[in-house]
């Protein structure tokens, strides 16, 4: 049987606006994904959970702001820790400007508001690891 | 397709039994998708038996996550390190799970000591994962001292928890039926502990009241549980849980009870082994091996399911049976 493709989605605790994060969710879930749903504090909680999850791939849900140290410190601590194997990726209200910083610094894409489910889905399929073999 | 890690099995189960977290989440992963078993279980398995493991069941909405989070808590302040395996339900149509533990459970990151893992059932019927008594058992090589199981939100047949743990809590909460629910075999005769949470509700105490005459008047196994009446999210009742639990671990050892339930749990497991595992080699993986002339058979009705398996487990070990004579 073909091993289901792990995915952490994480939504800072005080960022209310949670609705695009649980679609995805959703539509992740009926794609046959297996997806770990997560408020946070800290980018340490990311990291301790995708490790214990053994996830593939983090989505980071950010609308709020504030998403640039957290976007950062997570792409930095993977590579640190030997797991730039897992796809880091975000959506929400990311600015255009931001969104190229962050490609630069390794992040996957960036979806926000009005992304097709159907694009992200195979993104998702075709970059995870488990897909490409690229597990470290 | 192949599975590449960074770490060859054989060193993962050295970094389980040293508690690193990353080997342990992968070895994890490897259980579940049926990988690496004797690799890891072999070295691993005269490890385990040191942790108190502990399962957590009830109806879907019961308050079971955040039961768990307050249970990981206090046993953090009395220096206790904690595993945790979450299992929710995966879609029987797609396969695919969303895993809500986490959002009900405070973040333990910074602390060694605490490990939370959420399983999908994948299909599994029975309340858990079939690889979640797998998990357990490279927690509990991973030398974590408690092991809280939680199960999927469960009806009321959903018992499969008792035969992979030492001490099984039965989550109720008011307002879901009359007393005639709880005179009902299943999920009644598994707790060693119940809870009723939400007991700020109204009813709780009337719940309360009625499983404990119910429990008394139960003869067997469950007429020993204590009734603990909690409100979770207040965190009220925990430490009288906590402190029920640890009781019936020590009236089990002392009694002699934990090593015959768990005599009994790996006779049942090694039984569902022998039964899986004839299978695999008599139908092939698939368990649909059958030959089409067979199938045939089976279709005109000349042959009959049962008579068939019989014939099938006879013809299996017939060679091997009279080499064991000579």
């Amino acid at each position: 049987m073909e091993q289901p493709i792990r995915v952490l989605l994480a939504k800072p605790t005080h960022d209310s606006h949670d609705r695009g994060v649980r679609y995805l969710a959703r539509v992740l879930r009926d794609g046959g994904f297996e997806v770990v749903f997560m408020n946070f504090l800290l980018p340490e909680d990311v990291l301790s959970a995708a490790t214990q999850e053994d996830v593939d791939v983090i989505g980071i849900s950010s609308s709020a702001g504030g998403h640039m140290h957290v976007f950062i410190e997570i792409a930095q601590a993977l590579k640190e820790s030997g797991q730039q194997d897992v796809l880091l990726m975000g959506g929400g209200i990311i600015s255009s400007s931001d969104v190229k910083k962050l490609r630069a610094e390794g992040v996957g894409r960036i979806f926000g508001p009005g992304s097709d489910p159907d694009e992200i889905k195979s993104y998702i399929r075709e970059n995870a690891r488990v897909a490409t073999g690229t597990r470290n | 397709m192949t599975m590449q890690t960074e770490r060859p099995t054989s060193r993962l189960a050295g970094e389980v039994l040293e508690r690193n977290h990353r080997a342990i989440a992968q070895a994890i992963t490897l259980v579940e998708n049926g990988q690496g078993a004797s690799e890891l279980h072999t070295p691993l398995f005269p490890h385990t038996g040191k942790a108190f493991t502990i399962g957590i069941t009830g109806p879907p909405g019961a308050g079971k996550s955040t039961l768990v989070d307050q249970l990981v808590a206090h046993y953090r302040a009395e220096g206790l390190s904690v595993g945790v395996l979450a299992v929710d339900p995966s879609s029987p149509f797609t396969r695919g799970a969303l895993l809500g533990d986490r959002v009900r459970m405070r973040s333990f990151a910074a602390d060694q000591g605490v490990f939370v893992r959420s399983m999908a059932n994948r299909g599994h019927v029975g309340g858990l994962a079939l690889a979640t008594p797998s998990a357990i058992r490279l927690l509990d090589a991973a030398g974590f001292d408690r092991i809280l199981v939680e199960t999927v939100g469960v009806g009321q047949s959903e018992v499969d928890v008792v035969g992979a743990v030492d001490c099984t809590v039965v989550v109720e909460v008011p307002g879901m039926g009359d007393v005639v629910q709880t005179m009902k075999a299943g999920l009644m005769e598994i707790a060693d502990q119940f809870v009723v949470n939400k007991a700020d509700r109204e009813g709780a105490e009337r719940l309360a009241r009625e499983l404990r005459r119910v429990l008394r008047e139960q003869s067997g196994k469950g007429a020993n549980a204590d009734v603990i009446q909690t409100s979770a999210h207040r965190g009220d009742g925990v430490p009288e849980l906590l402190q029920g639990i640890e009781a019936f671990r020590e009236r089990q050892i002392e009694s002699g009870r934990l090593d015959e339930r768990r005599q009994e749990n790996l006779t049942r497991e090694v039984a569902a082994f022998v039964g899986e595992h004839a299978r695999r080699r008599l139908l092939g993986v698939s368990g649909t091996g059958l030959p089409p002339q067979t199938l045939e058979d089976l279709l005109g009705r000349r042959r009959d399911p049962q008579g068939l398996a019989l014939d099938i487990v006879e013809a299996g070990l017939r060679p091997r049976l009279s080499e064991g004579v000579e």
